[in-house]
């Protein structure tokens, strides 16, 4: 199997996130899901991915989505994401019409057009990544978020487009920068398009660099392939969620190029850790408090020294990297 | 095949990867003078996937750089088929610094089927490496001049490829996935290489089209390794033709040009409905 920043990676199940509503609980209540040892209801009751505990869903929505006996970070949604981050009624959207157009005309078993639809669909989004504009503890920030559920969070022409337009909002607006990463890699459907949307992406926090404004990168399970390998892993800062998959290969591409199977814990945000490839692991609970000190730190005025060069030029960005 | 002029995107691959085609040192051997290597990338350990060095130009000092596969079993071996891991990115990106810092032009040579997914590689910060390239190279004060050879495998070969001027080789291929890869993943079988190769759209053609090229260089009837010197010669009097003007961009102007290249690709609507 040939090396590639495409893909979706991983089937993991996603928790159900959006049916909590007390009219939604009604409803499902008595819907049940047969398996072999236990009756678990589909929708009342949710099954930890890792310990295999069977957790009241209501309170692991009001735990976000972190399980209580062994502190498995589920995947949340969008939404859930801003509710966690950012400070009540601060989101406001930016860019959500831009869609794919299909340049490629792309069919693989099912055309690329109806495999969007469907992902539109499932998700009430138009594309994999949502950005915007909120505040963190007051801090005003320029905001993405990726969306796994989309495509794998697979990154195609719009999914860059809307991140080159978050740095522009961000430079006009002196705003750091956070994007929640959660992708397979680049969307094959839109072949070197998408494979060019590293180098555009990676350009975008270039620019922001040379302005002096924070990238905050905060990787969530998983982020892989052209997503790492381009802006993810430019951050000041890269923060990563417990037990994130992060690489630039997926482990079953790895395992069968090296036709042997992986060491546990391979490839997840601890390991990362200790390879010294990102600064540190923030627990959801965490993470706000977290992202606030590093805001402080960064938006305080910049110290200059008598002899220090203007921003202007930022002739010394490049070497500073 | 008989006839060379309606290649399908599969046999292109075939071509493109063919064990006679000229590699980056056949280049560097032919369209240069006086190149002296230089193998340290100041990290453990040298990686022989990337070659990088200086030379001669058209009489003027340049920095050359490219992905390296071997001719045989035991060079590929030696070569990891052009596979690199970081190391090899890094020891790029250390001579590239080079050419920024004495202002040298820099060429780079595509031609691998991907960085390397091994164990090693993701523990040294595969996925860092490709990323710190794209956007160092970014900020390089020097032109840069990108020709892709043979196989433009995924990031592993956008970690060498981000320039003022991109040219392709006919017969070469540039893609977001191996034809094989995708066609196990989004058709499920692994035999449907022919078909994802045309639907990738991975051809000079194609590119060109996509407006991701600047130029195709047409090869000899039959493929670069039929006459390689005409091969040869074409490809350095297009690099020559490309280099001309941007040599006299100051540098502020290359980097602009450079983000205005990259920002106008992808196709999205922005339809209210
Ligand atoms: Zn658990």
């Amino acid at each position: 199997m040939p090396p590639c920043c495409a893909g979706p990676g991983h089937s993991v199940r996603i928790a159900p996130t959006e049916d909590l509503t007390p009219k939604c609980q009604a409803e499902k209540v008595g819907w049940f899901t047969k398996t072999k040892e236990s009756i678990v209801p589909s929708n009342l009751w949710t099954k930890c991915q890792k310990c295999e505990e069977a957790i009241y869903s209501k309170d692991l929505a009001k735990a976000a989505w972190v399980c209580p006996k062994c502190s498995h970070h589920f995947r949340i949604s969008v939404h859930d994401r801003i509710e966690l981050l950012l400070d009540e009624r601060s989101w406001q959207e930016l860019n959500a019409h831009i869609k794919t157009a299909d340049p490629l005309k792309f069919h693989a078993l099912t055309s690329y057009d109806e495999r969007v639809k469907k992902a539109v669909q499932k998700t009430s989004a138009n594309e994999a990544i949502s950005t915007g504009l909120g505040t963190l503890e007051g801090f005003p920030l320029a905001v993405g978020i990726f969306n796994f559920d989309f495509m794998g969070g697979s990154m195609g022409s719009a999914v860059g487009e809307k991140i080159v337009r978050l740095v522009d909002e961000a430079i006009r607006l002196r705003r750091p920068l956070l994007i929640v990463s959660c992708s397979g890699g680049a969307r094959m459907d839109e072949g070197v398009l998408s494979l060019m949307q590293m180098v555009k992406t990676s350009q975008a926090i270039a620019r922001l660099s040379r302005e002096r404004l924070p990238f905050l990168s905060m990787l969530t399970d998983p982020t892989t392939g052209g997503v790492t390998a381009s802006f993810a892993m430019l951050g000041d800062v890269i923060l990563a969620e417990p037990g994130a998959l992060i690489g630039f290969a997926g482990p079953r591409v790895i395992e069968q190029t090296i036709k042997e199977t992986l060491p546990e814990g391979f490839q997840r945000a601890e390991f990362l850790l200790e390879t010294g490839l990102i600064d540190m692991i923030v627990s959801r609970k965490d993470c706000r408090a977290t992202l606030a000190k590093l805001l402080r730190f960064f938006s305080a005025p910049a110290h200059h020294a008598p002899h220090a060069e203007g921003p202007s030029n930022g002739s010394d960005v490049s070497t500073a990297f | 095949m008989e006839t060379y002029s309606n290649l399908t995107p599969w046999q292109t691959t075939q071509l493109a990867r063919h064990p006679r085609r000229p590699l980056t040192l056949d280049y560097i051997g032919n369209c240069f003078e006086d190149f002296v290597e230089l193998r340290g990338g100041r990290q453990w350990p040298d990686d022989n996937s990337v070659v990088a060095g200086l030379a001669l130009f058209h009489k003027e000092p340049v920095v050359v750089v490219g992905h390296q596969k071997g001719r045989d079993t035991k060079e590929n071996i030696f070569r990891n088929f052009g596979m690199p891991h970081p190391e090899g990115y890094r020891k790029a990106l250390r001579v590239m610094k080079l050419a920024n810092k004495f202002r040298r032009p820099i060429i780079t040579f595509i031609d691998t089927p991907g960085a390397y997914p091994g164990m090693e590689a993701e523990e040294r910060g595969q996925a860092e490496a490709i990323a710190r390239n794209i956007m160092e190279m970014t900020f390089l004060k020097v032109p840069i001049i990108v020709v892709v050879i043979g196989e433009g495998g995924s990031g592993g070969a956008v970690a060498l490829g981000v320039g003022d001027a991109v040219l392709m080789l006919e017969h070469a291929i540039y893609s977001v996935i191996s034809p094989e890869g995708c066609a196990s993943i989004l058709w499920r079988d692994p035999s449907k290489a022919e078909e994802a190769a045309l639907a990738l759209k991975l051809t000079a053609r194609d590119l060109l089209e996509l407006k991701v090229i600047d130029e195709l260089i047409e090869e000899p009837l039959g493929g670069a390794h039929r006459d390689f010197h005409a091969t040869a010669s074409r490809v350095s009097a297009a690099i020559a033709r490309h280099l001309e003007p941007l040599k006299e961009l100051p540098s502020e102007e290359l980097f602009q040009r450079r983000l205005e290249k990259y920002r106008r690709m992808g196709v999205y609507t922005e339809d209210l409905q």
